[in-house]
């Protein structure tokens, strides 16, 4: 076994044990730690694939400034442990099941019959180069629409946040 | 010549070694350092007793670190109280290992470059890292269920993200001008001198308001005066890590001052040329003098750092924000776009 195959599947069992445990915690900062640690496990994948900047991308962006936001509003409403029910039994009888087979069948479709090859390790082009080639010549014109997006949600966003105009505030003596 | 493959393993190991091993004691001493200055700028002699000038000092603390009582307060969220200051000093002490402290050099044949790996995303890796030690602090504070440790753990997270934005976009400027993320090549494009005498850094190449805004950046990510909010003892007893005694607390200072450390040494090798330097003198000496260059520029660095610890007051956290979103970051895109157009002219 190489140490390539050992690093993947290292990471893939952090990763599956991190999404397992997102869901099984009752406390919502212990999930939002479970998923920092599957989005770090995910950046040591993309290393592995050979994809170095989308790997500290990954770290940067997901694991540190989105997540940052998510611990820091849990922290803030201080949101407790909560309710567990018993669970529908429905979903025990039918969905995970259900589940099991469906990600079976995808499996079994993407490794017979999609005809692609499993990627080797360090195959992918992860220059910072490549990467801002393609961003910014191949693909500019839906990067660009994305960032108004992005821009659209921001103003969204202050839009909501900002106070309605209201009658001035009374001075306090 | 390429390593094999457990000789590549061993020399990291040993490198891993040596380097934690200076940076530790590198840690130590600027806390000796940072108490003897700030102690004569206010006419105080500082540590004197323990040793020599008192060099003995961080050997003191370090032991009255080890033997207090190690408190862990009743109503605390135990694993995470626990874990917090692991993650803090953990990515701290991580961020070194793609520092290159100097030129490769020869031994036995091989060619082993002065730096624990050599990755060719260096910067962006460590801006990573650094991204994630701010959970050491955000979940100490939270986990310690102490409003002042909660006040400050916000603050801290708060700070560190905004700050993250401004000192990301002033490091553009100079990868614009080197083209790469590797610390290494970067350094490589500032050798040489410009009409023979000024060397030819990148802080004398255009990126004068680049390293400004890093410079106040990295005072607001490493939480050092003037924009320690997240411990300003004045309001908030100790911040984040009120409720932190013996190792645990010692953990957040080695954070503290090995982040301090991370940050000098980013600056010197993305602004003042790395290990570039005058060399001359027998072929021992010019081995030893990039590595002399480069210490010496951290050490310019820390002394800043304790200076500007030892002169301003704290700012408001109000002044602290509107600083940072309203100066800094444009401050910041006015020199990526200035830089850009220079370098496209």
């Amino acid at each position: 076994m190489s140490v390539h195959l050992i690093l993947f599947l290292a990471f893939g069992a952090i990763c599956v044990a991190g999404a397992v445990n997102l869901l099984a915690q009752t406390h919502p900062i212990n999930s939002a730690l479970s998923l920092i640690a599957v989005m770090a496990a995910l950046a040591g994948e993309y290393l592995l694939l050979g994809a170095e900047f989308v790997a500290a991308v990954q770290v940067i962006v997901y694991a540190g400034a989105i997540m940052v936001l998510f611990v820091f509003t849990i922290m803030l409403l201080n949101a407790g442990v909560e309710e567990r029910t018993k669970g529908s039994r429905v979903a025990v009888l039918f969905g995970i099941p259900g589940m099991l087979l469906g990600s079976i069948l995808v499996g079994w479709v993407v490794l017979r019959h999609s005809g692609t090859e499993a990627v080797a390790a360090g195959a992918l082009p992860g220059d910072p180069k490549v990467i801002g080639q393609l961003l910014f010549h191949e693909f500019l014109l839906p990067f660009e629409i994305t960032s108004v997006l992005i821009l659209i949600a921001i103003m969204g966003a202050v839009v909501l946040a900002s106070k309605p105009p209201t009658a001035p505030a009374r001075k306090v003596d | 010549m390429a390593l094999p493959i457990w000789l590549f393993i061993l020399a990291s190991v040993i490198k891993s070694a040596i380097v934690l091993g200076v940076l530790l004691t590198a840690v130590a001493y600027t806390v000796w350092l940072e108490r003897k200055v700030v102690g004569h700028m206010q006419n105080r002699w500082g540590p004197t007793r323990v040793g020599p000038f008192g060099l003995l000092q961080p050997a003191a603390d370090g032991l009255k670190f080890l033997f207090k009582e190690d408190l862990t307060p009743p109503h605390v969220y135990k694993p995470l109280f626990i874990a917090a200051p692991l993650i803090a000093v953990i990515f701290a002490l991580t961020s070194i290992s793609v520092i290159p402290f100097g030129n490769s050099v020869m031994i036995a044949g091989y060619s082993i470059p002065l730096q624990i790996t050599d990755v060719n995303t260096g910067l962006l890796l460590i801006l990573g890292v650094t991204s994630i030690g701010v959970y050491g602090v955000a979940l100490a504070g939270w986990s310690s269920n102490n409003k002042y440790s909660l006040l400050g753990g916000l603050r801290a997270s708060a700070q560190m993200v905004s700050y993250e934005i401004a000192l990301g976009l002033s490091l553009v400027g100079v990868l614009i001008m080197s083209g790469s993320f590797s610390l290494r090549d970067i350094v490589q494009a500032q050798q040489g001198h410009f009409w023979g005498f000024i060397p030819r850094w990148n802080i004398f190449h255009g990126q004068f308001i680049g390293f400004f805004c890093y410079l106040m950046a990295a005072y607001a990510e490493t939480n050092r005066i003037p924009f320690d909010l997240p411990e300003a003892e004045t309001e908030l007893v100790a911040g984040y890590h009120t409720e932190y005694s013996a190792m645990k607390f010692a953990m957040f200072f080695m954070a503290e001052y090995a982040n301090m450390i991370t940050v000098a040494c980013l600056a010197t090798l993305l602004f003042f040329g790395g290990w570039n330097g005058p060399l001359f003198g027998p072929p021992l000496l010019q081995a030893l003098l990039p590595v002399f260059w480069f210490g010496a520029k951290i050490f310019a660095f820390l002394f800043l750092y304790i200076w500007v610890r030892g002169t301003l007051p704290r700012f408001r956290y109000d002044q602290l924000m509107a600083f940072g979103w309203k100066f800094l970051l444009p401050l910041a895109l006015v020199n990526l776009i200035a830089t850009a157009i220079a370098v496209a002219w």
